[in-house]
């Protein structure tokens, strides 16, 4: 896989930080590129990811959705089986094991829905590390369960009430925190975006889910036709798609339209959104015409985002991914099919690329193949999808 | 020689170091902020730094923060500030200096933005995450227009001070803790120290201003006698502004800004 010179994907990316953290960055930069070729890191890493997080994560053929569409074959990436019930694991043991390297004891994240807390807080407990999350006081309350989840875990969650209350306040306090403490604390971050070499380092730890699709699929005889995975920051979608893109399939990233791309309710980045600088990197972001970052709306918290990860950006000006958006209708349809059809909850997040997927199985011809990243399980959604459709009985 | 230059240099001839001193622009509204600039210059400030309020501020402390907040909330908008600018350009000659974020002149573009605040008024530009590896297209746009004022901190190597030092024009603002805008801690040795590093590191090429939790007079004096060129204070002069009525507020600016003042002139 291609390391960015400069932490560039085409123009995007970069580092537009503060002063103050270019030491923590250079720093972190380094002992990256000094880790991630080290066998004993990369044993070590491979152990925790088999034994604790549960992977390989098997390459499920749904059948019976498969059938119900009489289009192409869908494949699941089962990354909902993970220990935690999300892909996050695979970055927050990488980057946690990491610190530890650094010698730094203290570890601080931020998180939306409470997913990469949740997974940071798990990491930390398993290596003997104390973590601090950051969380938008909306989300502490719309996702109180999982802020109980951290604190059981032995993590402490700090409410962040600035700004929209929710993700891209929450990385801001933490990366305030991190200009405060740099000299003693690491920033976990939980998706492929911030400065440079965070998309690259979340990139790499997540890109064991493409890499175990195309061996599980050379396994039965095939190569992947087409594979989708949703779009928010983009993690597990960047960690599915870059060990494709030298192959021949098609690629397709699914963010979140929301109430529609036209209602301005939605986190649609990449499909509605313009360039510009924030949290650290160059990338599409949802924005006024003065610069000043937009209100997002999502039915999935995950993907309530108004940025997205630098490397999207780039696949997506190139043209070797193509981007698009499913609405909170569209995606609670698919949450419901295939919770109905394979007896599987996908995370509303994750129901996104299986929306999509739907899409796209009914128009092609069953030789074909369609793998989709199931990137979480839907337990937590579940009280959501419950208010989504009472409401809509109602109207 | 840009504003900020001779300000420098008139400075220097009376031995006086300079103070700089901030206001959020249409915080709590445009009246109140042209307010406060009067009392600033009555007071006897150098120079004037205007902030102008990004959405996600993540190098600002609460008080900036709330400030910016406010602003926006209020409908701050970019042409609206550079109209603000004119209407305080037109009251005084003091050198102005726009605090603000990447993304509000990378959006604009930065040519245009800066094509617009120079015929506002605006004399040089501080950024706190424009790094200077990122800084081509903005150095470029800023050059023969508006200064180009970096931050370094007390962490940065000597390599990259002078570095950092060598794209920057007007002053070279150094980050006097770890930490965010307003934080108090009082006078750090490490603060010191970093003073006279980066003093070294320049060696008298560019002036020096010292910002981030610079709140009183005693603050102010010390680093004066630490070697400081310049000082900056911000979130003080918020802090007054939202405990202040409004018809009092040019005056009670006007007597701290004296304060303030007393200590970068010798004695």
């Amino acid at each position: 896989m291609r390391y960015p010179k400069d932490g560039r994907f085409g123009e995007f990316g970069g580092r537009f930080i503060p002063e103050t953290l270019v030491p923590a960055v250079e720093e972190l930069e380094e002992n990256y590129l000094k880790f991630k070729n080290d066998k004993e890191f990369k044993a070590e890493l491979d152990y925790y990811l088999r034994v604790y997080a549960g992977r390989p994560t098997p390459l499920y053929y749904a059948k019976n959705l498969s059938e119900k569409l009489g289009g192409a074959r869908i494949y699941l990436k089962r990354e909902d089986l993970l220990h935690g019930g999300a892909h996050k694991i695979n970055n927050t043991l990488g980057q946690a094991l990491l610190a530890k390297k650094m010698r730094r004891k203290r570890i601080i994240a931020e998180t939306g829905a409470g997913q990469h807390g949740v997974a940071t807080a798990m990491a930390c407990a398993a290596l003997g590390m104390k973590a601090e999350v950051y969380m938008g006081s909306k989300d502490t309350i719309r996702q109180k369960l999982n802020v109980f989840r951290m604190n059981l875990l032995g993590a402490q969650v700090h409410p962040v009430g600035s700004g929209s209350r929710t993700l891209k306040d929450a990385i801001n306090e933490a990366i305030r925190d991190w200009i405060a403490n740099v000299e003693t604390t690491y920033y976990l971050l939980g998706s492929a975006v911030g400065p440079h070499p965070y998309p690259v380092m979340v990139r790499d730890f997540q890109s064991v889910i493409g890499e175990e699709i195309r061996s599980q699929m050379r396994g039965i005889g095939r190569t992947p036709d087409i594979v989708i995975a949703c779009v928010g920051g983009g993690s597990n979608a960047i960690g599915t798609f870059c060990p494709l893109v030298e192959t021949d399939a098609e690629i397709i990233g699914v963010e979140a339209a929301g109430r529609g791309l036209e209602s301005k309710k939605h986190s649609a980045t990449l499909s509605a959104g313009s360039r510009g600088v924030l949290h650290g990197m160059m990338t599409y972001l949802l924005q006024d015409k003065d610069g000043q970052i937009a209100k997002t709306h999502s039915i999935s918290a995950g993907l309530d985002y108004p940025g997205v990860g630098p490397e999207h950006s780039y696949l997506k000006d190139s043209r070797r991914v193509m981007y698009h958006a499913a609405t909170d209708g569209d995606v609670v349809d698919a949450f419901l099919m295939l919770t109905r059809t394979e007896g599987i909850i996908p995370a509303l997040e994750s129901a996104h690329a299986v929306a999509w997927a739907i899409k796209v199985a009914r128009r092609r011809r069953r030789s074909e193949s369609v793998v989709v990243t199931l990137s979480g399980r839907g337990d937590k959604d579940v009280e959501e999808v419950q208010n989504y459709l009472n409401r809509n009985v109602k109207d | 020689m840009s504003r900020i230059e001779e300000r420098f240099a008139e400075l220097n001839q009376r031995d006086q170091r300079a103070l700089i001193a901030y206001v959020m622009a249409g915080y709590p509204n445009e009246e109140a902020t042209l307010a406060t600039v009067r009392g600033q210059v009555r007071g006897g400030a150098d120079i004037i730094e205007l902030g102008f309020p990004f959405s996600d501020p993540l190098a600002d402390g609460p008080a900036i923060q709330n400030a910016g907040t406010v602003s926006l909330r209020k409908g701050a908008k970019t042409g609206k500030f550079f109209n603000m600018v004119k209407r305080i350009r037109e009251e005084t000659e003091i050198p102005l200096v726009l605090m603000t974020y990447t993304n509000i002149l990378y959006r604009r573009g930065f040519s245009e933005f800066i094509a617009d605040a120079k015929r506002a008024g605006i004399d040089g530009c501080i950024l706190p995450d424009m790094s200077i590896e990122e800084s081509g297209g903005y150095l470029r746009a800023a050059k023969d227009h508006v200064d180009t004022i970096f931050l370094v901190s007390p962490n940065t190597s000597s390599a990259r001070i002078k570095r950092i030092a060598r794209a920057s024009s007007g002053f070279l603002y150094l980050v006097a803790v770890f930490g965010t805008t307003g934080v108090k801690t009082g006078v750090k040795r490490y603060t010191l120290d970093a003073i006279k590093k980066v003093k070294r590191q320049t060696g008298g090429r560019i002036p020096v201003g010292i910002g981030f939790g610079v709140s009183t007079p005693q603050d102010v004096r010390e680093y004066v006698k630490a070697g400081a060129d310049a000082v900056i204070v911000g979130s003080a002069y918020l802090k007054i502004i939202e405990d202040t009525p409004e018809r009092q507020l040019e005056s009670r600016i006007y007597s701290f800004t004296k304060q303030l003042k007393k200590e970068t002139v010798p004695d």
